[in-house]
């Protein structure tokens, strides 16, 4: 797995350092979940909003690993959150409402067909990767559209009965378990999005994002490794999926929309793509900002979006963390 | 038997049909990106902005049907050449993922500014009083639109192909597919031919969304709802080609039609599988290069 074999002559001091950077935990890291928890006394009244912001970061660091890192363009992230979604939506309509092995259960069954999808779809690159994981999704939808009997078709899934976690803290009216649940998975998501791409196997991620001719020149396993941090992506958006299916009891056909996945890559955009924090920023900036215009308006609220990431893209490119970083170097490398 | 035969009559020229809007939508798609190498996701906005400004002309302001659609294509092609020269320039040859986000952005801002104009309903479309009803071929009852659909798209793919192979600018367009340096070199103005194959490419977009504003229904959500439909054309058919989406757009048109006719319970998720087998089998599509 080690990508950086010893090499005799390199120096052991910026080794070390490099190795604690990969490790060490930098003070601001702590920033987001002091916000999380400060915003869980500061606004009590928008709890349900904050749970579904937490799990959407779920969703939007599984996008991170596969696009920041991998470098994996795709459209059809949805097909996975969707997946995780009606995997713990309809245990928890058939009489299995236990949360945790509800996620588990979200999490497999997307990795599953994450493995099969990537497995499948991986060989192709370019233009036609990004049209199969469009297709992917999809087919997804369609099939999830069709047999209404078993999913509820375009009404959604009903019917729902989540149990307490760990039986003991039931999903209030307030959202202040779905909260704490869904802060507590994102925390231990993040952990794991965190050790991934700082392991060599995530280096080696980023070396076939950069160039993938150089990878399978020194000998790295490119397919395998694509297919795997897929199939891991995969896996994270389902327990996201699951997250939101369980803490608002509903499932719908949205979750597997293209609109969806569009919009999850917008999100992350907005925060910065590849830097492992821009879901921490962009997921809440769209959310927040979805909640307080599209009650206005919601028609608006689509145009308005758009605009946004026309002029992102032309003029902020790198999303609000690339924007801090060139405002702090100015002449420093550009992303 | 015959009503079998039947079936299968109708399962083609309404296919046929679905195949002739299908194509002129997306060989615009095709050429961008064969071209550029540009993602335009966008591209379906600009057949629902045909499709809007042919109706509004039709039903608000009382233009004859050619009349309106003559003005709606002109109306985007105009819009086109001016979005390319503002935006779409700046990101040839660049990102694909900036790609894909600035027209998934400009998709978005024709989600709203659609349903801020028109409303969320779709438009009506009532075509001329000579193309309304049906008329008898061979036994078969046939309705009048959908047939001066199909006449209308064989006219302008054989125009197309004939300007493809025929006049220089179509050589200039061939060269700068096949060799985008080498044509610079030679002393094509790349730019400008960009240029013009963008607003000609969205100009047909707007003809096929008002030709089949009765079979493709004008809606805000227009340019997603049918995206995924365009990309299978264009990725199927090949990159830069004119006649590769030709052959899609009859494969997608007419398979689409005959499995929602024949398992309508699976609805479009045949038509996702086939795509995938082709584009495992065939990943630059069956008439791209590799």
């Amino acid at each position: 797995m080690m990508i950086s074999p010893d090499h005799p002559s390199a120096d052991p001091k910026p080794m070390l350092d490099s190795f604690a950077r990969r490790h060490r935990l930098d003070p601001r890291e702590a920033l987001p979940w002091l916000v999380a928890i400060a915003a869980y006394f500061a606004f009590p009244d928008y709890l349900a909003l904050q749970a579904q912001i937490l799990a959407t970061i779920v969703f939007a660091l599984s996008v991170d690993l596969l696009l920041g890192y991998a470098g994996i363009v795709t459209l059809g992230h949805a097909a996975f959150f969707g997946v995780g979604a009606y995997t713990a939506g309809l245990l928890a309509a058939n009489g299995w409402g236990e949360p945790l092995s509800g996620l588990l259960a979200g999490a497999l069954a997307a990795g599953v067909v994450g493995f099969v999808a990537g497995a499948i779809i991986l060989r192709t690159s370019g233009l036609t990767l990004l049209m199969q994981t469009l297709v992917v999704a999809a087919m997804l939808y369609e099939l999830a559209n069709k047999a209404g009997r078993i999913t509820g078709g375009a009404d959604g899934l009903q019917g729902m009965q989540v149990w307490p976690v760990f039986g003991t803290f039931r999903f209030d009216m307030f959202g202040k378990t779905a909260f704490l649940y869904c802060l507590a998975v994102l925390l231990i998501c993040w952990l794991v999005v965190r050790t991934v791409v700082h392991s060599a196997f995530g280096r080696s991620l980023t070396g076939i994002r950069e160039n993938v001719l150089r990878m399978h020149a020194i000998g790295a396993p490119v397919d395998r490794r694509k297919v795997l941090v897929y199939t891991l992506s995969a896996a994270l958006a389902g327990v996201a999926g699951a997250l939101i299916a369980q803490t608002t009891q509903f499932v719908g056909l949205g979750t597997l929309s293209l609109e969806r996945s569009g919009t999850i890559l917008i999100m992350l955009i907005i925060g910065g793509v590849g830097q492992l924090y821009g879901s921490f920023i962009g997921v809440p900036l769209y959310m927040i900002a979805q909640d307080r215009f599209a009650s206005v308006d919601p028609v608006y609220w689509y145009f308005w979006i758009g605009l946004f990431m026309v002029v992102l893209v032309l003029f902020a490119r790198g999303g609000v963390l690339g924007v801090v970083r060139r405002l702090r170097q100015p002449d420093g490398p550009q992303k | 038997m015959n009503d079998i035969a039947s079936a299968a009559v109708n399962v083609a020229f309404h296919g046929l049909t679905l195949a002739m809007v299908l194509y002129l939508i997306s060989v615009g798609l095709s050429v961008t990106m064969g071209l550029m190498g540009f993602v335009n996701l966008a591209h379906g906005a600009f057949a629902m902005a045909g499709g809007y400004v042919m109706t509004t002309l039709m039903n608000r302001w009382g233009l004859d049907f050619p009349l309106a659609l003559f003005l709606a294509v002109a109306v985007v092609t105009a819009g086109s050449l001016v979005l390319e020269r503002l935006l779409y320039r700046r990101l040839y040859g660049g990102d694909e993922l900036d790609q894909v986000l600035l027209t998934m952005g400009l998709i978005f801002m024709s989600v709203g500014a659609a349903t801020y104009i028109w409303g969320p309903l779709a438009q009506p479309m009532q075509p001329p009083e000579l193309l309304r009803g049906q008329f008898n071929l061979l036994g078969h009852t046939l309705p009048a639109y959908r047939s001066f659909l199909i006449v209308c798209g064989a006219i302008i793919v054989t125009v197309l192909w004939l300007a493809l192979e025929r006049t220089r600018f179509g050589a200039q367009l061939r060269a700068a597919v096949d060799n985008l340096r080498m044509a610079e070199t030679i002393g094509i103005n790349t730019s400008r031919l960009f240029a013009t194959a963008f607003a000609f490419g969205s100009g047909l977009a707007a003809l096929g969304g008002g030709l089949g504003a009765d079979l493709l229904a004008i809606t805000p959500g227009y340019a997603l709802d049918n995206l995924v439909y365009f990309l299978i054309v264009v990725a199927v058919g090949g990159l830069g080609s004119i006649r590769g989406p030709f052959l899609a757009a009859l494969v997608v048109g007419i398979a689409d039609t005959a499995l929602k006719y024949y398992v309508p319970q699976f609805g479009a998720f045949f038509i996702y599988a086939l795509t995938m087998a082709i584009l495992l089998r065939y990943p630059h599509g069956i008439f791209g290069r590799t």
